[in-house]
């Protein structure tokens, strides 16, 4: 087993590599750069400034010297220093994003997770019953719903008009002046709107996975056998067939590893949250690089890692696997 | 002038709220009859939460190039010289200035007992220093090249500063509205955007730092020893709510008191007797304006009467109706109408496809089943924008439309805004661009106009030539006369109409809606924004108790 994880784990170092290196080449692809947003369309920027500021983000030098740079660089763990003008280390600005970012997403995973899989199960055992006939629009209702216009309603109903929420924002203004207690609820308030937005939005697929994972069980000869042997329905559905229902469940929640640290741009935008989402974008859009990478770069070392992860809960629950 | 900064349009949620514009409700701070009673006198106190599309990214406006960070700037930071409410140029660090008869010297004379936020006092050699950083290469600035013009500079005493340029140049004196930066502070710093000031900034202005919270808040306090006296309004709180929507959602329930409206908000959402009794709205014309824009080496738009045909095509009252709902002005030139440098005397184009036909037939261009065709080839042209403008993209479709009716077949396509300049404008690969401009107090225009700037990069990207515009806007930029200059520049707009390199389109409002508890707001030609320290709130309508 540890050598296996040993191995995956060497076996990702050339992955990064390869994944940088493509994400690298692409994002100095994309029309534009760093200092377009300054310099274009600016009377004040002439081509002295523009050279000035190209060589002093050393986008003067071939990209392959860049590339060399940034991967000399990234070795040491260091992710340089963001083009944007505070040039701040790229580092800190992904941390300073990280805790809202995975906050809002364990509470609204845990969420989808606490829902969908009751809703899954019921649904697969009463196949084609009221509850799964309801359950069922009511998930692809949040699937399909536009969040943005959905968020909107909301707001306008709990901020506007009950006003019993805040609208926007994760902190009211007198956050800092509040007790301890005082800053949870107040956090609490103001993650409320959209942790319960982004579970209802997310149901879908986990619930309907649940239920046909569900359904495929229970046909299964080892429920017939146990339901032969005279065990009650509660202890048949709940440990014999769910067990083995909800196997599968652990690869999705490994693919779910790096979704943690992503964040949803218009999510982020409608409810003015300054998480990962917005921090990306606003990267792309100056072709801020070393942001761009660095989020890139994490994103992909989180998803190798969800694999593994999830390869290696397979492994432990599932002896077929860790034999072969 | 700078690129109009552009902005996330979010059409759908536009629509939804106008639909749902009967049900807003918003809280009252205080009741009609209340606010009429109470006495109206300056009071110092409260705190103004103004929300803010963009987040910043920096306090040291030479490195920073964003509107909403030169905004931030603006709390903190001063200038030698600052335009006053009727957009003239007066003095802010500086008390008075002289300018030699040639035109090449600037002497400057300081205020003094001005004192930087930290205590130290504001002397010539902040001035001198701020100069010196501005034409330091270590500088990532792209404001340079107004400080290079520069031959000389010197601070022969501590409230005395000179500069020679090496030959009269107009357009300087507004360059030293440039932020002053402390010497003292900054002096170890070989590059001052990595500098802790630029998170934490220490200036001369009207309000402190307090704190930046990266994205969500920016916090300043009034500085008491401001040299133009305390502001009255405690805190200011810059909150950064990146959509329109919500924003305008937290506007109503109380969580902003000051924002920009976009148009349809402006005549559909705010009309209730509720909004009125808790906000005022206010509405002037934005410095800004927006063109159709010709590459005029294309064969079709070579012909000054092509061009001229197109301007009569334009309805541009119904483009203000429908991009606008009415909310700005017919644009004439590239000046805003009211300031001194516009010329209201040019030639105009009403609504005309019949003079519109005729100048097009004129220019060969012969009907055919309702299609202009010229040597076998059908009027058809494409015409560029960038995605995400909603008013940009309204105005393309309206223009479509005026421009088939005299058989002129008008693509439009929509590119993302850096795609748009690097592949488009500047490989000069377009047939024409709806853009905007957005425009400085001072009238120089010699980047947009001159026939030396049609280079790669440069802003002539539409390659107007007209040698007696190339003299005026020399003039013009050589002289401080005024009146020397508005004849300079009249002329300008008046070749300008005639030749039409740019259909000129329309100049939108500005729509601010403020609180209604703050009190001494003036609008002026300059907005409302230039007495800002002067606002006050009653007491007796103060919402939040601050304790500095």
């Amino acid at each position: 087993m540890l050598r296996f994880v040993a191995r995956r784990l060497l076996l990702t170092i050339p992955l990064l590599v390869g994944i940088s290196l493509i994400s690298f080449l692409m994002i100095h692809m994309a029309p534009g750069g760093p200092i377009s947003l300054t310099t274009d369309l600016n009377p004040r920027a002439t081509a002295e400034a523009r050279t000035r500021l190209e060589k002093y983000y050393g986008l003067d030098k071939p990209l392959h010297v860049q590339y060399g740079r940034w991967l000399a660089r990234m070795a040491t763990l260091d992710f340089g220093e963001s083009f944007s003008p505070d040039g701040r280390p790229v580092a800190e600005k992904i941390r300073e994003r990280i805790p809202i970012t995975l906050t809002i997403n364990i509470l609204s995973m845990g969420l989808i997770f606490l829902v969908a899989i009751p809703i899954g199960i019921y649904s697969a055992v009463r196949q084609g019953s009221l509850f799964d006939r309801v359950s069922t629009v009511f998930v692809f209702t949040g699937f399909s719903i536009p969040t943005f216009w959905l968020a909107l309603l909301l707001m306008i109903l709990f901020g506007v008009k009950l006003g019993w929420l805040p609208i926007s924002g994760i902190g009211s203004l007198e956050y800092q002046s509040l007790t301890v207690m005082g800053k949870i609820a107040d956090r609490a308030r103001h993650l409320l709107l959209p942790v319960l937005l982004a579970g209802f939005t997310g149901l879908a697929g986990m619930s309907r996975y649940m239920r046909s994972n569900m359904l495929e069980v229970i046909r299964q000869d080892y429920i017939a056998s146990a339901r032969a042997k005279g065990l009650p329905e509660r202890r048949v559905i709940y440990i014999h067939a769910m067990r083995n229902a909800i196997l599968p469940v652990i690869t999705i929640l490994g693919l779910s590893v790096p979704e943690l640290l992503g964040g949803s741009v218009i999510f982020e935008t409608i409810f003015a949250i300054p998480g990962m989402g917005q921090l990306f974008y606003q990267g792309v859009m100056a072709r801020d690089y070393p942001l761009i990478m660095g989020i890139l770069t994490i994103g992909a070392f989180l998803t190798l890692l969800g694999n593994l992860l999830a390869d290696v809960g397979y492994a432990l629950a599932d002896p077929r696997i860790r034999q072969g | 002038m700078r690129r109009t900064p552009r902005r996330i349009a979010a059409l759908p949620v536009l629509v939804l709220l106008a639909v749902l514009a009967g049900c807003g409700g918003g809280k009252k701070e205080t009741p009609p009859e209340i606010a009429a009673a109470v006495p109206d006198v300056p009071a110092y106190g409260d705190m103004i939460v103004e929300g803010s599309i963009g987040g910043i990214s920096g306090f040291l406006s030479a490195v920073t190039s964003d509107a909403a960070s030169h905004e931030a700037a603006g709390y903190v930071f001063n200038g030698l010289v600052r335009y006053d409410k009727d957009l003239k140029l007066e003095g802010e660090l500086a008390k008075s200035w002289e300018v030699s008869p040639d035109g090449r010297k600037i002497t400057f004379h300081l205020r003094k007992g001005v004192k930087w936020q930290d205590g130290a006092p504001f002397t010539s050699e902040d001035v001198m220093f701020t100069y010196r950083r501005m034409i330091d290469p270590r500088t990532p600035t792209a404001y340079a090249e107004d400080f290079k013009q520069v031959r000389r500079a010197s601070a022969p005493d501590p409230y005395t500063f000179i500069v020679e340029y090496a030959r009269s140049f107009a357009p300087a004196l507004a360059s030293w509205g440039m932020h002053v930066l402390p010497k003292h502070l900054l002096e170890k710093y070989p590059d001052i955007s990595k500098s802790p000031l630029n998170k934490k900034p220490v200036g001369t202005g009207p309000y402190r730092f307090v704190e930046w919270k990266t994205g969500e808040k920016v916090v300043y306090d009034a500085n008491p020893g401001y040299f133009e006296g305390k502001p009255y309004i405690a805190r200011v709180i810059t909150r950064i709510i990146p959509d329109q929507a919500t924003m305008f959602l937290e506007l109503k329930s109380g969580g902003v008191d000051i924002m920009t409206l976009t148009p349809p908000q402006y005549t559909r959402q705010t009309d209730t007797p509720d909004f009125r009794t808790s906000f005022n709205k206010y509405k002037y014309l934005a410095s800004a304006y927006t063109y159709l824009g010709f590459r005029l080496s294309h064969p079709f738009f070579k012909d000054r009467r092509v061009r001229q045909a197109i301007a009569f095509a334009a309805d541009k009252k119904a483009l203000i109706d429908g991009v606008l709902l009415g909310l700005g002005q017919e644009a004439t030139g590239p000046y805003k109408p009211g300031t001194w440098a516009y010329n209201p005397n040019v030639r105009k184009y009403p609504h005309d496809p019949a003079r519109a036909k005729a100048l097009l037939a004129e220019a060969g261009w012969k009907e055919n089943n309702g299609t202009l065709v010229r040597d076998g080839r059908p009027f058809e042209f494409t015409v560029l924008t960038n995605a995400g403008n909603e008013a940009r993209a309204k105005t393309a479709a309206i223009l479509q439309q005026n421009l088939a009716e005299i058989g002129i077949t008008m693509k439009i396509r929509t590119v993302e805004w850096a795609a748009f300049i690097n592949q488009f404008i500047d490989k000069r690969d377009f047939d024409a661009v709806i853009l905007g401009w957005s425009l400085t107090p001072d009238p120089d225009q010699y980047d947009i106009w001159h026939s030396s700037k049609t280079g790669p990069k440069e802003l002539n990207f539409v390659g107007f030539v007209n040698p007696e515009v190339d003299t005026l806007l020399e003039e013009g930029r050589s002289t401080f006369d005024i009146e020397k200059r508005k004849k300079a520049y009249f002329r300008i707009q008046e070749i300008l109409a005639e030749e039409q390199p740019y259909v000129f389109l329309y100049v939108p409002d500005a729509l601010p809606v403020v609180q209604k508890r703050f009190h001494g707001i003036h609008p002026a030609p300059a907005g409302i924004s230039y007495n800002f320290p002067k606002w006050y709130v009653p007491k007796a309508l103060q919402k939040y108790r601050i304790q500095p």
